[in-house]
């Protein structure tokens, strides 16, 4: 097998060396029973060749993103990244190291980390960031947890403009803990009122922006009326690009800012990994969940870099420790940082405001079409069409077409009587032609 | 002697040949500058309502030169797999193998969206389809979850379906108590307080494994279930598994076993076949998608019969001639946005593929194997808290050996760093004192291993000859020197400010 270095002979040798006649001896000494010798059911190995036509033939039989006009959001964003990023987050010493445990042969990945986090701070314009949770959902439930500690109080309340997705898994984990949720009805216009259901007995109102159905939202009432009622505010994002051209979450008073990163850097890999940006205030710091890594200085004065505040993890903290978190999502947080730093902020707000023009050009040509009614005043790249019919139907036909048209809001909100909604994203990639199909392919199905 | 670098030969500018050091980002960027390239956006009216931001963001921005350059030389000051041996027990850094990077990159992997419509993805759902067969084959368990993120996630999905489990049983006040071994890494107890239930310590014996006298004792209706790592972060083999498991089914609770070190049994014992009731399976960990500095990871959960029907959403069906993911109403609930990790299922199957059933068994006997021999080559040197036993895929040793020398376990993984090795991991498990946990993986050539032996016997004779004060400075040839952990954590600088002047 082309992975093992070890051959018959060596381990022979090896095993005569510790004493046994054979490995069944060794493993039987160790476990108190015979190892399976039996066949497993399970194909024999595969070379180089047979393994690379084998998910081949599985990748065809997908139709990708690169294939058809692409219009797919709602969590999940297309946009280009840089082939410098991709062979950066290959290099051996970022793909192949652990966990920086050992800071005097890990400062890559640390200062990595330390850069990222101020990114992150910069970005969502709070004060500090964590090193990365696994994805925006998980950082999500995360601060609502971290609310109830803060708070100690065990009820949230939840936007119906949140990522249905992250309401379901919030819902989990407060349902398992014994915790309250209270979520308010899909809100596909963002004209619900929270502030009139903000009370005394909540940790936190969870809110994004833009949200699920591409409405932007100014979260200062919501932040205000937090405060006035010791609630905090989480705010989501799940398109970190929108960071580039709105105004960031902390500027309208968010305690915690929680979101998707995958939108820079990572590709779409059908839902994962992705990357989780978790943000806060300076003062709630040991309250926060996942990785943090801090500046410090090595014995000759050096300026380096260590994971820090190791006190709330589980590895020392166990049952009493803020999360179980354990791992970061690195090497994405990687691919994050590096794309951001290719863009720099020049970069991302000329991307965010060519991804903001497509979608008014767009919006323009779909409001021109009869059977299609748009539902947002404010968006950034992604809104929601009204359809005179099906609109998981209509998006099955259009892919018939060749056309990826979008998401269903009935894909995460079934029996909600959304039905006929459509969300629409577009990004820097979409061409003249694409919008062109979409818009062609509507007009011709509805 | 310390070879401390004399003054007069420090580095005039901070670099020294190949070894070069890199300012942050912040230092260097500048926020307008951008190595992207990008059309001018055409005219249109906004449509922000009035959210435009105002304030600059503070981002600096670097050309693609300087990009490939500040990063290229952040990479230079890691350690890796692919450089040199890195025996991080609990952790299994074996090599990562680059057609698995490659597979996962194909457009049709990477460049499809989790919520497209399903007949367009049939190719992907395959693959989950195949990887779920495999998974299933090797642990013989019943059904899986693959959805969950990373190990301790996968740990909070096995403890929600046994929680969901026994409330459906009506039981959800009664049993609210969760059997951990002192051994166990600090996820299990962590998972199990955030679901609300009290982590009680099982003891092991003094052999470093759970006796079923001891645990039984322990067991009762108010067990909702035990969490074993088998084999333990001991690299010990837990044989009392099995009846564990048929005493704590008898009290009507669950065994849930922290799969973290399937690589040392895939192939050669299956978790189903001692009585598990669920299990989490680090993708990152057996099957070899890579660790990336730290995630991200992939922790799909097998399931017995009994748990079955509690498993999470997605869960995967075969409908007719398609395959379709049922996405809601499905037993506990969500744990994620979307469908799982994808990226580390196509590395995760790429692996298998090219192992097949039997190369995953020689892979877990080399892993076995090579743990041994390291074992039985440093008895005589170093002392093992549980005696000198026959291991799994990890040897542990203590820091008694060093009681004396004024050497800890910190010094002496430290001086390997000189060496040229990424240390051990050390102070883990708890249970052994200046622990040293050593997995060397199926990955390592003998030879590797041999010279591996000899420098920690090198190490260990010049540790015995009380050499304590050089232990101390040590590593004197890293990047860093030690670095003060105290004051990071005292006065915490998590980011980067821009210091007037």
């Amino acid at each position: 097998m082309r992975y093992h270095p070890l051959t018959s002979a060596d381990r022979e040798a090896m095993l005569a060396a510790i004493g046994f006649a054979s490995f069944e001896d060794l493993f039987t000494e160790a476990t108190g029973t015979p190892p399976l010798t039996g066949d497993l059911g399970l194909p024999p190995g595969k070379s180089e060749v047979e393994v690379e036509r084998h998910l081949l033939r599985l990748a065809e039989n997908n139709l990708s993103a690169s294939r058809a006009p692409f219009f797919l959001g709602a969590g999940a964003y297309r946009h280009h990244i840089p082939a410098s990023v991709d062979h950066l987050i290959q290099r051996s010493e970022f793909l192949t190291s652990y966990t920086p445990y050992q800071p005097e042969i890990s400062q890559g990945t640390l200062q990595h980390l330390f850069e990222f986090q101020t990114q992150v701070a910069l970005l969502t314009g709070m004060e500090i960031a964590n090193a990365s949770m696994y994805d925006g959902s998980t950082a999500c439930a995360e601060a609502m947890l971290m609310a109830h500690r803060l708070t100690k109080r065990r009820k949230a309340l939840l936007s119906g403009g949140l990522h249905p997705h992250y309401a379901k898994v919030a819902g989990t984990v407060a349902r398992m803990a014994g915790d309250e949720i209270m979520l308010a009805p899909p809100d596909v216009t963002a004209s619900e009122d929270l502030i009139g259901k903000i009370d005394d007995s909540l940790s936190c109102v969870i809110v994004q922006t833009p949200d699920f159905f591409g409405n932007l939202r100014d979260l200062s009432g919501i932040a205000e009326a937090c405060r006035r009622h010791g609630a905090l505010l989480v705010a989501v994002f799940t398109e970190a690009v929108s960071l580039g051209l709105v105004t960031p979450p902390g500027e309208m008073g968010a305690d915690i800012v929680v979101g998707e990163g995958q939108s820079i850097g990572n590709a779409l890999n059908f839902g994962g990994p992705y990357v989780g940006l978790f943000a806060t205030r300076e003062k709630y710091m040991r309250q926060m969940p996942g990785r943090l890594c801090g500046e410090t200085q090595d014995l000759d004065g050096r300026r380096g870099f260590v994971l820090t505040l190791a006190t709330r993890e589980q590895h020392i903290r166990r049952d009493k420790a803020t999360s179980n978190i354990c791992t970061n999502s690195g090497l994405c947080a990687l691919a994050f940082s590096i794309h951001l730093t290719l863009l720099g902020e020049v970069g991302l707000r000329k991307l965010a405001r060519v991804n903001h023009a497509n979608a008014v050009l767009l919006k323009e040509r779909l409001a021109e079409l009869d059977g299609v009614e748009i539902l947002n005043k404010a968006f950034f790249n992604e809104f929601t069409l009204r359809l005179k019919g099906d609109a998981a139907r209509i998006v099955e036909a259009l892919a018939r077409r060749g056309v990826l048209a979008g998401v269903p809001v009935s894909r995460l909100l079934p029996g909600a009587g959304l039905d006929d909604l459509l969300l629409v994203a577009i990004t820097e990639l979409n061409t003249d032609d694409d919008r062109t199909a979409l818009v062609t392919g509507l007009k011709e199905i509805i | 002697m310390l070879d401390h670098v004399h003054e007069a030969q420090r580095p005039l500018a901070g670099g020294r040949a190949l070894d070069l050091e890199e300012p942050l980002l912040f230092e260097i960027g500048r926020t307008e500058v951008s190595g992207v390239d990008l059309d001018e956006p055409a005219p249109h009216a906004s449509q922000l309502g009035g959210l435009e931001r105002k304030m600059p963001i503070g981002l600096p921005g670097l050309s693609e030169p300087e990009t490939m350059r500040h990063f290229v030389r952040l990479s230079r000051l890691n350690y890796s797999i692919d450089a040199g041996l890195y025996p991080l027990g609990s952790c299994t850094m074996k090599h990562n193998p680059r057609l698995n990077e490659k597979m996962a990159r194909l457009s049709g992997f990477a460049d499809i969206h989790p919520l497209q419509p399903q007949s367009t993805v049939q190719g992907a759902l395959e693959l989950m389809r195949q990887l779920a067969d495999w998974l299933l084959k090797l642990t013989n368990m019943e059904a899986i979850a693959l959805s969950p993120k990373a190990g301790a996630h996968g740990e909070s999905c096995g403890l929600m379906a046994i929680k969901a489990a026994i409330a459906a049983k009506g039981e959800g006040e009664t049993r609210r108590t969760v059997l951990v071994p002192q051994s166990a890494h600090g996820t299990n107890p962590a998972s199990a307080a955030l679901l609300g239930f009290t982590a009680q310590p099982v003891p092991a014996g003094p052999d470093g494994i759970l006796h079923f006298e001891d645990v039984e004792k322990l067991i009762g209706p108010h067990v909702a279930a035990i969490m074993l790592t088998n084999p333990n972060t001991c690299g010990l083999f837990e044989r009392d598994a099995g009846r564990i498991a048929e005493a704590v089914h008898a009290a009507g609770g669950y065994f849930y076993c922290d799969g973290a070190n399937f690589n040392a049994l895939a192939g050669l014992t299956r978790p189903g076949d001692f009585g598990v009731d669920a299990m989490h399976l680090n993708l990152h960990k057996t099957f070899s998608t890579p660790h990336g500095g730290g995630g991200p990871g992939a922790g799909p959960v097998v399931l017995s019969r009994r748990l079955a029907p509690f498993a999470p959403a997605p869960a995967l069906v075969q409908d007719g001639a398609n395959l379709r993911l049922v996405e809601d109403g499905q037993g506990f609930g969500r744990m994620t946005a979307f469908h799982g990790q994808m990226g580390m299922f196509v590395r995760a199957l790429a692996y298998m593929l090219a192992h097949g059933g039997d190369g995953l068994r020689q892979a877990s006997s080399d892993a076995v194997l090579s743990a041994n021999y390291l074992r039985a080559a440093l008895s005589d040197l170093m002392t093992q808290p549980f005696g000198d036993r026959a291991c799994m895929h990890e040897a542990l040793f203590d820091e008694e050996w060093l009681s004396g020398t004024g050497v800890s376990t910190l010094d002496f993984a430290k001086a390997l760093i000189d060496e040229g090795y990424h240390p051990m991991t050390i102070y883990f498990p708890l249970v052994a004192h200046g622990a040293m946990l050593i997995e060397p993986t199926e990955s390592q050539p003998k030879a590797a291993l041999d010279a591996f032996v000899a420098t920690l016997r090198r190490l260990g004779a010049r540790a015995l000859a009380k050499e304590a004060a050089a232990f101390r400075e040590a590593p004197l040839h890293a990047p860093r020197r030690r670095l003060d952990e105290t004051q990071a954590a005292r006065k915490p600088v998590l980011r980067w400010t821009h210091k007037a002047g």
